[in-house]
């Protein structure tokens, strides 16, 4: 497959119309901040508040979402039983469902009054919305599709020939998972990863909807910046701002070490 | 695999979202064959009676259609100062019509039409822990606000410090239906929100009055906006929920008079 052979015209002209049209947003945004008064309103403690929170609980649940999404994985790629088809449906169907919907489906599941909250809430005395722990689940329910159909593809993609290698060999499964065909498929769950973090980094319906919105609790960038926009524009360009420069920064340095294609 | 699916879920939902978007911005001046549409910007909390008086000034004008869009003051302010096409604009508080008056986009004195007040929204199965305003504060009770920065978080925080109260919110919503929805999936165990709006959810929560609610009433303003596409209507639309037919809507909704 050659890289260098030049695009024909009917490719090459929609594809710059794709670009400009991805780009032209983010220059708005460029163009209309407010950069003489960018730093005061960054040392607020409430934009770092809010960022700290945002990239706390994206990455705490990037880490549930590869704890659980991983094995999902497997299951989807390796396994065979009736009703795969369907569960592979259900694990999509948050990619497709409205983040605001996740949000209710999540109350009704894990409130105070919802189907396993109630549980937890006579049983432990835990009550999930309101709470940090609650913007971590809805970050996970939104993302963890990503990461399960990156690693699927993955494990679909590797070769199995070195996993029964390994088994004639005499390794163990566990063995076998950790030492061929994790190593085997890191590329694919870094990618995942990557991509989950950047989902529940900008995850907004679902985090405002199950979560609410308190400073410093639950109130993460994308909610900050939504309520700034409602009376104070200048402070939400500087806050999205602010998200934009963390997000690229880091899908950067990322892409570079373990995603490079 | 991966990049295939993503690709077609995002393009499915551009179409949506064009789609969606198509429908607002079109046929705003379409002037021309007796067919004339009126477009309303309208605070939230003036769905359901605007609603109905849309109704009374379609028949009353046979080829006029009002189209109303609904929504958030401060967002809809905002909008209007973008340059969105709005003949009338009526607004949930004297502030957010100030960021139209002040930006030059409102044609002549803004005029107040109705009043609303605040009460006490708590869940339909509720076991009587909430009797006043000072019950609010009570420590291991789940209160949800307005956020201080959208009108009926403005009016919260003003009642609450005129009662001398303090609430440690559990979370602050971004506009009144917010609140209600955890209110009345019982998952807050208390609320401020407009009397308009408990009275809309009747039965999905139950509204509890207090006294102090008369400190922080909010006036609603209307006004006609300067660049109307349809300036007549528009002021025949301010007279008409400023008059009997008007009033009698807004009260019928809990709303007060002016």
């Amino acid at each position: 497959m050659s890289r260098s052979s030049r695009p024909p015209w009917f490719l090459l002209l929609p594809a710059l119309a794709g670009l400009v049209f991805l780009v032209l947003p983010l220059a708005g945004l460029l163009a209309r901040a407010p950069w003489s008064t960018l730093g005061t309103r960054l040392g607020q403690g409430q934009v770092l508040e809010a960022l700290r929170l945002s990239l706390v609980s994206a990455t705490l649940s990037t880490g549930v979402c590869l704890l659980l999404g991983v094995p999902l994985a497997w299951v989807l790629a390796r396994a065979s039983f009736p009703g795969l088809g369907l569960v592979r449906a259900l694990v999509t169907v948050p990619l497709v469902l409205p983040p605001v919907v996740g949000g209710v489906a999540l109350l009704l599941a894990l409130g105070r009054r919802g189907l396993v909250g109630a549980w937890l809430d006579s049983a432990f005395g835990i009550t999930l919305p309101f709470t940090t722990a609650a913007v971590v689940i809805a970050e996970t329910f939104v993302a963890m599709p990503f990461l399960v159909i990156s690693v699927e593809g993955a494990l679909r993609a590797a070769d199995l020939r070195y996993e029964e290698a390994a088994a004639t060999l005499g390794a163990g499964r566990w063995t076998i998972f950790r030492r061929v065909t994790l190593p085997l498929v890191a590329p694919g769950v870094a990618a995942g990863a990557v991509l989950c973090w950047a989902r529940a980094l900008g995850e907004f319906g679902a985090t405002i909807t199950f979560a609410g919105n308190f400073p410093g609790r639950t109130q993460t960038m994308p909610l900050a910046v939504y309520l700034a926009l409602q009376n104070d524009p200048q402070a939400a360009i500087v806050l999205s701002l602010v998200l934009l420069a963390v997000s690229v920064a880091v899908l950067a340095a990322m892409r570079d070490r373990w995603v490079r294609t | 695999m991966f990049k295939r699916t993503s690709a077609a879920v995002l393009a499915a939902s551009l179409a949506l979202a064009a789609a969606g978007c198509g429908d607002t911005g079109d046929d705003t001046s379409s002037g021309g064959g007796g067919s004339k549409t009126l477009t309303v910007f309208a605070a939230a909390s003036l769905t359901e009676t605007f609603t109905a008086l849309g109704k009374t000034f379609e028949s009353a004008h046979p080829g006029v259609k009002v189209r109303f869009n609904f929504g958030g003051s401060d967002s809809l302010a905002q909008g209007i100062t973008q340059g969105a096409p709005a003949d009338v604009f009526a607004s949930a508080s004297p502030a957010t019509m100030k960021t139209v008056t002040d930006a030059g986009d409102a044609d002549g004195t803004p005029q107040v039409f109705t009043r609303n007040r605040l009460v006490i929204a708590v869940p339909p199965k509720d076991t009587g822990k909430v009797a006043k305003l000072a019950d609010l504060s009570r420590s291991g009770l789940k209160v949800v606000l307005c956020a201080p920065t959208v009108p009926c978080g403005a009016a919260a925080k003003k009642a609450l410090a005129a009662a001398n109260v303090t609430v440690k919110p559990a979370s602050e919503e971004s506009d009144v239906k917010a609140v209600l929805t955890k209110v009345g999936l019982d998952e807050a165990d208390a609320g401020l929100v407009y009397r308009t709006d408990a009275k809309a959810a009747a039965g999905k929560v139950k509204a509890i009055e207090f006294p102090e609610s008369a400190k922080a009433v909010n006036d609603y303003p209307i006004v006609e906006v300067k660049k109307a596409p349809q300036g007549a209507l528009a002021k025949q639309f301010i007279q008409l929920v400023l008059g009997a037919q008007g009033r009698a809507a807004l009260t019928g909704a809990g709303f007060e008079a002016p």
